[in-house]
């Protein structure tokens, strides 16, 4: 048994020390919105914060989340960083297939939480690790702009 | 435009009853106006549609005024989602916040108006949807008109309808309040389409409509689907294509915590468990040996090697005329070149995966696809029941790129081969490994070309030899595209380039290597590797010619205003002439691919051997834009993909294993890679064309070509990698 807080809510999980955050969140506790992309953090896609570091929920046991607070996709709209992101991302009309997007999304939270101004190469610096193979990259870029000038 | 459709004789439309209230509306297409191909379903559409079970609408609107729209096609990123629905909500006038979107099951009435399958690919689905989902608005706005002159005793002539209400006067009647009489009236026997001059919806940027749902982790994608009963499954696949299961031992596997059981299916073994995490240690833990059949020593760096000596000699006539060799003995200037391009893999973001639950007389699936129909018939097969006792779920896909789209339905038929064997309702999941060395790759290329240039440097005689792997043999296109031994989509954009229509002698033909590897379409089909020996070859010609590589192509191209109009453009909104800053050069190339035009101007600067794309300008003529945003992104979207495979991406074989494994070797572009991207519309009347896959052929060669400005350096063999250093 582990117990695992994620998104503001404690939960008991009878999984082993080493199943990856990823699996916890997906397959035990059906919050589907972490995604599976390459299971080795080359792509991103699983991208959740722990203790508001962006982190790959794929090479994460679950082990190293106790005691640390877990937030997906599925609540970051109640982070005031996370909701500018988002609604930045509509207002660009950001997604294609939207497999990637929500760890663009907790990846561009991450940055925009810490870095309120990023430039160009801030922002390849902190997303390069997120691949989007529909190439939204551009619009990335200019929605995590658009998204710092409103919360600035 | 304005003219009244005869519905009973170009499509078959009707209106009934929903159960639950409401009204649904079916229509199909007769067989006689089809393009059938070959093993495609058998066409009893009218039938169904006449029956109108319930999966069979194009359309309900509920009495609480929501509007359903069944997309015929797959949601795979390229924005169907919205633009179907544009096409409705343009003539229906209807409320577009009212608008919801489902993905159609897999049954005849949803086959495509032009390929006769049910199949999302081709760059097709907005074209070949526009009249059916116009004329379905259309029809259920005259159904409403009807019914609300009968609800309110005034001639139909005195009504108009707005944003979702039939209006007479001050008098407002919403849709949903109308389905039940609507419901109970005639199917109009001919309706009347909007002049293009009124449309409000088609041509305007519209937000995409599965936006929401996508940025908060909500959409469901078949990776998504859960339920109870449901088991995660991973299969250990031949390390080399063709090999087979000698003999294999699970007891380490069976010791995993969460592994229930394991068994043989043809494609290997199959780990089945509760959750993936399990099933992956238990396949690690797995014990195979494998009979690695005829593939065990591949290597494709030896195939290159045979490809390039098959090149050297005429294959099978793709396009001829004239005496090519006599032109090319007397030609004042000739060049002679051999292009490379190697294997690619579709790497969605989405690992394949597939749900099944069979029961008796009766099979469930879900999953993402592009080919419902043959997957349909595949499991159907499997499992010895009727096509319509397999209902297939169509969730979002996250990604396609052809990978979806397999005639041999293969993540689909392992996933049931895998539910039958082990009893029990299994969701098969593809590891990003597995992704990348499960074959149905983009074709290995290699072409050699002469051509002889005239006296004032314009190509006289053309000969080329392309040489690489069939992706229809063997599929039930076979006999539709192979022709006289030459798969078209082999030689497309050579065989059919503009370039060899004005020259009075020229010979293409085709090598087909009968190799065991499987391959499939990959984004833009033959046109992915077609465009950019196309394209390198004429810049080569205008430099051997002297000449400025766009003065080039427009000499070239003057009969063909289309090509013209997307060159023009992008050098214009390039401002080719201009300077660039120091160290970076333009390359440019036009390509016309699935019915649409393209052309792209690089910028690029190499500094010690790397390679820096920093803008692309690109511009396209694809007849009516009915969603320009929408346009944009798949323009974006194509050069990024192009970027990857122009700069970094390949499969290739040693020993008979796939070298690459994942995205640490195989390399995609990235956020530091992606430059900027303008993208510029032709205004234009023309024939509509495809948009998802159009934008990627001239990627590589204008990249290439500003890198031969740059550098001096011709790149001839993809992808660019370390070239230069």
């Amino acid at each position: 048994m582990i117990t695992l807080n994620v998104n503001g809510k404690e939960q008991q999980l009878d999984v082993s020390d080493d199943m990856p955050i990823l699996w916890a969140l997906r397959d035990v506790m059906h919050l589907t919105g972490t995604k599976f992309g390459c299971g080795m953090a080359q792509c991103g896609a699983c991208t959740v914060h722990l203790d508001g570091q962006p982190t790959r929920a794929c090479i994460t046991p679950v082990s190293a989340a106790a005691g640390k607070k877990i937030v997906t996709i599925e609540d970051v709209q109640n982070d005031k960083v996370g909701q500018a992101v988002q609604a930045a991302w509509s207002e660009i009309d950001v997604v294609q297939c939207g497999y990637c997007q929500s760890g663009q999304i907790m990846a561009a939270t991450a940055l925009l939480t810490t870095n309120q101004a990023p430039t160009d190469a801030d922002i390849d610096a902190a997303m390069s690790g997120n691949i989007c193979r529909c190439g939204t990259y551009p619009r990335i870029r200019a929605a995590i702009h658009a998204a710092a000038t409103k919360l600035a | 435009m304005n003219s009244p459709l005869n519905i009973s004789r170009r499509t078959f439309l009707k209106a009934s009853a929903l159960v639950v209230g409401g009204l649904v509306i079916a229509f199909s297409i007769p067989t006689a106006k089809r393009f059938l191909m070959p093993g495609a379903a058998p066409d009893n559409a009218g039938a169904a549609a006449a029956k109108l079970p319930e999966p069979n609408a194009f359309l309900r609107i509920g009495t609480d005024n929501t509007i359903t729209v069944m997309l015929a096609h797959s949601e795979m990123g390229q924005s169907i989602w919205t633009t179907l629905p544009m096409l409705i909500a343009e003539e229906l006038d209807a409320d577009w916040s009212k608008i919801k979107v489902e993905h159609a099951a897999a049954a005849p009435a949803y086959v495509h108006t032009a390929y006769g399958i049910q199949i999302t690919g081709g760059s097709s689905t907005t074209w070949s949807e526009f009249d059916r989902y116009r004329q379905a608005g259309a029809l259920t706005r005259q159904l409403l008109i009807g019914a609300a002159a009968e609800k309110l005793g005034v001639a139909a002539e005195t009504l108009k309808t707005e944003n979702g209400f039939v209006i007479s006067g001050d008098t407002k009647v919403s849709y949903g309040e109308l389905t039940e009489i609507a419901a109970k009236l005639a199917t109009p026997k001919a309706v009347v389409l909007k002049d293009p001059k009124d449309w409000k919806v088609i041509g305007k940027a519209t937000k995409r409509l599965d936006g929401p749902e996508k940025i908060n982790g909500t959409a469901v994608f078949g990776q998504d689907i859960h339920f109870d009963g449901l088991m995660t499954a991973m299969v250990a696949r031949s390390p080399v294509f063709g090999g087979t299961v000698k003999s294999f031992d699970a007891s380490a596997t069976k010791q995993i915590q969460g592994v229930r059981n394991v068994v043989q299916v043809p494609t290997g073994v199959a780990v089945i468990a509760d959750h993936y995490w399990a099933a992956k240690q238990g396949r690690d833990a797995l014990k195979v040996e494998w009979d690695l059949g005829p593939n065990a020593n591949l290597d494709s760096a030896v195939m290159l090697t045979e490809y390039s000596a098959l090149a050297s000699k005429p294959g099978l006539v793709a396009a001829q005329l004239g005496d090519s060799k006599a032109e090319l003995a007397k030609a004042t200037k000739s060049i002679e070149a051999e292009y490379a391009l190697p294997y690619l893999a579709h790497s969605p973001m989405e690992p394949l995966n597939c749900s099944v639950r069979i029961e008796k007389d009766a099979c469930e699936i879900w999953t993402g696809t592009q080919m419902q129909g043959t997957d349909q018939q595949a499991a159907a097969k499997i499992l010895g029941l009727k096509p319509e006792q397999v209902k297939i779920h169509t969730l979002f896909l996250g990604g396609g790129f052809g990978r979806r789209a397999n005639p041999a339905a293969d993540f689909v038929s392992e996933a049931v081969q895998v539910a039958k064997a082990a009893g029990v309702p299994v969701k098969t999941v593809w590891s990003r490994e597995d992704d990348v060395h499960g074959g149905y790759y983009r074709p290995m290329y290699v072409h050699k070309a002469k051509i002889g240039l005239d006296a004032n440097g314009a190509p006289a005689a053309w000969e080329q030899v392309t040489v690489g792997q069939s992706i229809m043999l063997g599929t039930p296109f076979e006999a539709f595209m192979i022709k006289n031994g030459v798969d078209a989509t082999s030689v497309e954009g050579i065989a059919d380039s503009p370039y060899l229509k004005g020259i009075p002698n020229y010979h293409v033909s085709l090598h087909t290597v009968k190799a065991t590897i499987p391959v499939l379409w990959w984004r833009s089909v033959g046109h992915s590797h077609s465009a950019f020996v196309m394209e390198s070859l004429i810049d080569e010609l205008a430099h051997a010619a002297n000449k400025d590589p766009l003065d080039y192509r427009r000499e070239l191209l003057k009969a063909h205003p289309r090509h013209l109009a997307a060159l023009n453009l992008a050098a214009e909104k390039a401002e080719w002439s201009k300077p660039l800053p120091k160290g970076v050069y333009r390359g440019i190339a036009v390509h016309e691919s699935f019915g649409s035009f393209v052309a792209q101007v690089a910028e690029v600067s190499v500094n010690q051997g790397a390679v820096k794309v920093h803008r692309m300008v690109c511009a396209i003529d694809c007849g009516l834009a009915v969603n320009p945003d929408s346009l944009k992104a798949q323009m974006e979207s194509s050069i990024s993909f192009g970027l990857g495979a122009a700069l970094q991406s390949e499969i290739t074989f040693k020993e008979g294993k796939v070298q690459q494994s994942n995205f640490h070797d195989y390399l995609v572009m990235r956020m530091q890679d992606m430059p900027k991207v303008d993208v510029h519309i032709v205004p234009s009347t023309e024939k509509m064309g495809g948009v998802g896959e159009p934008g990627l052929p001239p990627v590589a060669p204008a990249v290439t070509n500003a890198i031969f400005a740059a550098t001096g350096k011709r790149i001839r063999q993809l992808p660019i990698g370390s070239q230069l250093a």
